[in-house]
């Protein structure tokens, strides 16, 4: 078998293995539509001003949490979960096996921009349900799938390079969420930043990848602008991401 | 051009000259040279933190080498290459499976990376696991993992097999049903290398054995014939009644703790001597016992001390021995 049908037999294993831990499954999809819901519930009355327009709080969590639980499964996921196969072993018996290494690890991101994609549909289909949020369509929804896929490979690939900073599994979702929990907050996933943000904060946004994220994503669903050095952005961290995990990546423990 | 032995020259499925490896200031490899022919189960024998596992990992291409010659099925394993792997099985000393996929969907995961897998049913049936082979990894016991873990080097049919310390830390039972697995492989004509720290486990499995200590071989053969046991002088030893000397001129016979115990070359003609006596006298003889060396002894003397290559000396008779 060439690489491509390896990649894609291993993606329907590791697919296979997702959905046979009903905890894990569970809360990677209940987690988005779960804040979606809290998030709203708490400060869904207002309205935030982005780009001059007034835009409901509602739809705005709608797109966040769209965005959100991309992060979540590419980013978070993948630095976790792959942590925790190398520390047990499952890295370093997979390397000693003609498969590539290419395909395995391809095969784990590809899965997770899949469920990634799964999770941004139950998202506005929830939020269509049940908060009026507008689906996008035509140009505006072809765009956001643009940014939604280069978004989810760029977030694997620093979830790949994050594992390769984390000393031990144990440590691995601590150190994960220390990197990813102030971005959401301070890139407008969490608590709506309109164009009154403070300017250190719009700084932050600028120079991290979640915010251009979040900001390409929105543009489908508030019918904000689309700006395509959002996605730009987005790839160059998720190249850098592509560079370090190449270089640092580890298949043993790091004991 | 000089020519060069390589182990696909010689026919050796292994091939190993002079291997060095360190660890920083730890020489974890003093140079080795061991060869292993195809079909052979080869034993690599030695206490924890001998060598064994390094050496092992460099021959199936985790770890580069400081120096020396390796030669694995023709290929150099630092080179690595999907060729040499396609063709080798490992069993790692510890390494995580999947919890959540099933005994036979491992194997068929693995099998799939393989050009000429082995069929899924003959693999589990070979390493005992039929009975399993829908249970999901997460239900399995230890021993049962470890006969996956054999199960998956097993996948594509590989000529070549590393087992680094297959039973560490199993049972009694679970032990004894690895061997019989081991023992399979060898009958297939599998060439195993296999690491241990038990004695009994390269006894009962290897077609040869080399005793490794602080990096280096300090004793390469047959386990029966190993660093000349077969050929070391048999020590008797028995206990006679109170007030009883025996009336015969036994070797260096001396009294130990309440025991008789002398060494002979000539076992056969002596005890005859000595039950001749004891029954025309109608005395017992206690506790009789004729021991050689167990590999164990032999073992023992050659990792004893572990002070590094002074151990190579043979030690002297009458250190360590024990009845087996």
């Amino acid at each position: 078998m060439n690489g491509p049908a390896l990649t894609l037999r291993q993606v329907r294993y590791t697919n296979k293995a997702f959905w046979r831990n009903p905890a894990s499954a569970f809360f990677t999809f209940a987690f988005p539509l779960m804040f979606l819901v809290i998030f709203t519930a708490l400060l869904g009355n207002g309205t935030v001003v982005i780009g001059g327009r007034a835009i409901s709080q509602t739809t705005y969590y709608v797109a966040a949490m769209a965005s959100f639980s991309v992060i979540t499964a590419c980013y978070t996921n993948i630095a976790i979960s792959v942590t925790f196969q190398r520390d047990s072993g499952v890295l370093k018996r997979t390397r000693g096996t003609p498969l590539p290494g290419s395909a395995y690890l391809g095969a784990r991101v590809l899965h997770a921009m899949l469920v990634a994609l799964l999770l941004v549909v139950l998202t506005t289909a929830f939020g269509r349900a049940f908060y009026d949020a507008a689906v996008p369509s035509g140009g505006p929804l072809l765009r956001s799938v643009v940014m939604l896929v280069v978004g989810a490979a760029s977030f694997c690939a620093l979830g790949l390079a994050m594992s390769a900073a984390i000393p031990n599994a144990e440590a691995s979702p601590a150190l994960v969420n220390a990197t990813v929990l102030p971005l959401l907050f301070l890139s407008g996933i969490f608590v709506p930043l309109g164009d009154d943000a403070p300017d250190w904060i719009i700084w932050v946004g600028r120079v991290f990848p979640v915010k251009h994220f979040a900001d390409g994503m929105q543009a489908a669903f508030l019918g904000t602008t689309f700006h395509w050095s959002d996605v730009l952005v987005v790839a160059v961290w998720g190249l850098a991401g592509l560079l370090l995990a190449t270089r640092f990546f580890s298949w043993e423990p790091r004991r | 051009m000089e020519v060069t032995t390589t182990g696909a020259a010689t026919g050796d499925a292994v091939h190993v000259t002079g291997l060095t490896k360190s660890y920083g200031d730890v020489r974890a490899v003093a140079g080795i040279d061991f060869r292993i022919a195809h079909g052979e189960v080869f034993a690599l024998l030695g206490p924890n933190g001998a060598g064994k596992t390094t050496t092992v990992e460099i021959l199936e291409g985790y770890r580069k080498r400081d120096g020396g010659e390796v030669v694995v099925l023709g290929h150099d394993p630092g080179r690595g290459g999907r060729e040499l792997k396609s063709r080798i099985g490992i069993v790692l000393q510890s390494t995580g499976i999947d919890p959540y996929l099933t005994v036979s969907e491992t194997i068929a995961m693995y099998s799939g990376y393989y050009p000429h897998p082995r069929p899924v049913d003959e693999v589990v049936e070979l390493v005992g696991l039929s009975a399993k082979r829908d249970t999901r990894v997460v239900k399995l016991s230890g021993g049962q993992q470890r006969r996956l873990d054999v199960a998956i080097a097993l996948a594509g049919d590989p000529e070549l097999l590393f087992l680094d310390e297959p039973t560490t830390g199993f049972d009694p039972s679970a032990r004894r049903g690895a061997w019989e697995v081991v023992k399979n492989l060898a009958a297939l004509g599998k060439t195993v290398l296999l690491t241990t720290h038990y004695m009994d486990e390269a006894q009962y499995l290897a077609d040869r054995v080399a005793v490794i200590a602080a990096g280096r071989i300090v004793a390469e053969g047959a386990p029966g014939s190993l660093a000349g046991r077969d050929l070391a002088t048999s020590r008797v030893r028995f206990r006679l009644p109170d007030g009883v000397t025996p009336p015969l001129d036994l070797p260096g016979a001396r009294l130990l703790g309440g025991f008789t115990e002398f060494s002979t070359d000539d076992p056969v003609v002596v005890l005859h001597r000595l039950l001749g006596w004891a029954i025309d006298a109608g005395v017992t003889l206690e506790g009789l016992e004729v021991t050689r060396p167990s590999l164990e002894d032999v073992y023992l003397q050659l990792t004893g001390g572990t002070g590094g290559g002074e151990a190579a000396e043979p030690a002297p008779a009458g250190r360590g021995w024990r009845s087996r």
